[in-house]
């Protein structure tokens, strides 16, 4: 009876702290949907109980016609969103296809330099990004790709490229080579095997880590704000406008936050199956 | 469990032994050919690399282009700046508190998850949503939940008979509060890694124990943690690394106020060179940043190899 009641008591308390837990993970989220679902005037009022608009989501999409002149920024959130969008897509679709066939190299063949070859594309996940992006202003500025589209997603392969070689590697490498070697001995060629066997075996790996790479990517903030200024502004560096301009704005902020992160938590869960794989560069496969 | 590399040399033999007939060389080089295209973003991403340690041999400032070497003093200069000191200490509290304390509350989430609970399983599907929201995006919404009029911190606070916080405003909290950012963001990988590795042990050493009537302590310390380390490493490789070079955050709070409060090393450098323009100057410290990292992570990176050779032995 005694250790019943133990059993009972841990689970309880157990579940009080995950309940505590998840209180604190969740709230700023509901937090930030509850104000960007609030009037100006509601603003600096009741915290929790008022009547819901959708005001702000339509100046931030549409522009607001009645808006002072200190809100021009926030007009500017579509092509913000688009960049965001071009930028970081631009970032994958290059990574994916430098990065595929330099993951089945380095997961199928043994050459000389090769685990240094791995560990350097690595070593630039870990490395400080203004080491790259302080001499890249400079030489930007020279080359004529400061501010430019081309440019932003040259610097993000620092961020994407790494990723997709290492989960991919991992996943190359969980393919059993004698499917290679009846392919071989029917005659075909090692790209129709890499084409036409591999890469369909690897699919929903390959997209679960192009999709986290494209979430890494719509992220990132350094790299748009040292290397870019207005013309391909991304929503991340945008977003700091908000805050720094009146507290009024503070819901059309939370508005736009919602906007801009909610397609990736269903990103997210979509791929959540291969997520940790993803998130710990293939060293876990959970 | 996280297994080392499969051996890719298997592959190889075969691939190349029925490929006798081929000319060699060709043999030879495909698998540089293959990575060919990735190799020439690696230079591109080289290149400014080393023209940035080129550079900080200089005293060149987008003001004042002036390429003529100045050797090492950039680099006197920041160790003799009076604020070098304490930019070593605020950039290495950042990443000690923050990962620790990621990495505690991740391993009890983590165990608390790894349980028959229903509540468990609702709760662990959105354990990611922290995590895919941009970090500049959250510390703005942790900015407007920390300020004094709109902000439902301080009501919270003192609903529970606390005093209000200044938060980021005043020094005293300034690092607390970017710690807990950081903290409230990343205390899901650390969780959802070390969760990977509990559900990855095997059974019967826990039964064993639990036959012999181990106490939970008993088992903690010698079976759980010495199987979890592999795991526990990964955690402190990604998040540790990540803190001693965080921008982001500290840049969306503070911008490395309020003073110099918050001026680590990278927040120092993208100060100096970026936004003063004096483009050599800040350089040492990314440079000596970067070497650090990159020593740390080196070392990291062996000693989890050790450890997953290790925990395997435990099964």
């Amino acid at each position: 009876m005694d250790v019943r009641l133990r059993k009972v008591l841990t689970s309880v308390l157990s579940d009080g702290f995950l309940i505590l837990y998840f209180l604190f993970a969740l709230f700023p989220i509901v937090w930030m949907v509850l104000v960007s679902l609030k009037s100006t005037n509601e603003l600096f009022t009741t915290q929790f109980i008022f009547t819901p608009t959708l005001d702000n989501y339509q100046a931030i999409l549409f522009g607001d016609a009645r808006a002072a002149a200190g809100v021009i920024a926030k007009q500017e959130f579509p092509r913000n969103f688009m960049n965001s969008f071009i930028v970081s897509s631009g970032a994958v679709v290059v990574s994916l296809l430098v990065g595929v066939p330099a993951a089945y190299s380095l997961a199928r063949y043994d050459f000389k330099g090769k685990e240094n070859l791995a560990f350097t594309f690595l070593s630039f996940r870990f490395a400080p990004e203004l080491v790259v992006i302080i001499p890249l202003s400079l030489i930007y500025r020279q080359l004529g790709l400061y501010d430019t589209y081309f440019g932003i997603i040259w610097v993000y392969q620092l961020v994407t490229l790494p990723l997709l070689i290492w989960v991919l590697r991992s996943y190359f490498e969980d393919i059993s080579p004698d499917i290679e070697q009846a392919a071989m001995i029917d005659g075909y060629p090692w790209y129709r095997i890499f084409l036409q066997v591999l890469l369909p075996l690897v699919r929903p790996g390959l997209a679960a880590a192009a999709l986290l790479a494209f979430v890494f990517a719509w992220n990132n903030f350094i790299f748009p704000l040292v290397l870019g200024a207005s013309h391909v502004q991304t929503v991340t560096v945008s977003a700091l406008g908000y805050i720094s301009s009146a507290q009024a704005f503070f819901n059309r902020m939370a508005a736009a936050a919602v906007i801009s992160s909610f397609p990736q938590i269903l990103l997210a869960l979509s791929i959540q199956r291969y997520l940790i794989r993803g998130l710990s560069f293939g060293a876990v496969k959970g | 469990m996280a297994t080392i590399q499969s051996d890719p040399a298997d592959g190889l033999s075969t691939i190349l032994e029925s490929e006798i007939i081929r000319p060699p060389l060709m043999v030879r080089l495909r698998p540089y050919l293959i990575a060919l295209p990735a190799l020439l973003v690696l230079i591109g991403i080289l290149y400014p690399f080393v023209m940035g340690v080129a550079y900080s041999f200089t005293a060149y400032a987008f003001t004042r282009p002036n390429t003529s070497f100045v050797w090492l003093r950039q680099y006197q200069r920041m160790v003799e700046d009076s604020d070098f000191l304490y930019s070593t200490f605020v950039t290495l509290a950042y990443a000690f508190s923050a990962t620790g304390v990621q990495l505690l509350l991740g391993l009890i989430v983590a165990m608390l998850l790894n349980r028959e609970s229903r509540i468990a399983k609702i709760l662990q599907v959105t354990l990611i949503f922290p995590m895919m929201i941009a970090p500049v995006i959250t510390t703005l919404i942790w900015k407007m939940m920390m300020q004094p009029s709109v902000g439902i911190l301080n009501p919270i606070l003192n609903s529970v008979g606390l005093p209000s916080l200044e938060w980021a405003a005043v020094p005293q909290t300034a690092l607390f509060s970017v710690v807990l950012v950081d903290v409230w963001m990343f205390t899901p990988f650390a969780a959802l890694i070390l969760l990977a590795g509990l559900r990855s042990f095997p059974q019967g050493p826990f039964e064993a124990a639990r036959v012999d009537g181990a106490s939970f302590w008993f088992t903690f310390r010698n079976l759980t943690l010495p199987m979890l380390t592999p795991f526990i490493l990964i955690v402190i490789i990604f998040r540790f690394m990540d803190s001693l070079k965080m921008f982001d955050i500290i840049f969306a709070m503070t911008e490395g106020g309020p003073g110099s409060t918050l001026m680590t090393y990278q927040l120092t450098a993208y100060r100096t060179s970026i936004q003063f323009q004096k483009l050599a100057q800040g350089l040492p410290y990314a440079i000596v940043l970067y070497l650090v990292i990159y020593f740390v992570s080196q070392w990291l990176v062996k000693r989890w190899g050790i450890a997953q050779r290790r925990a395997a032995g435990y099964s």
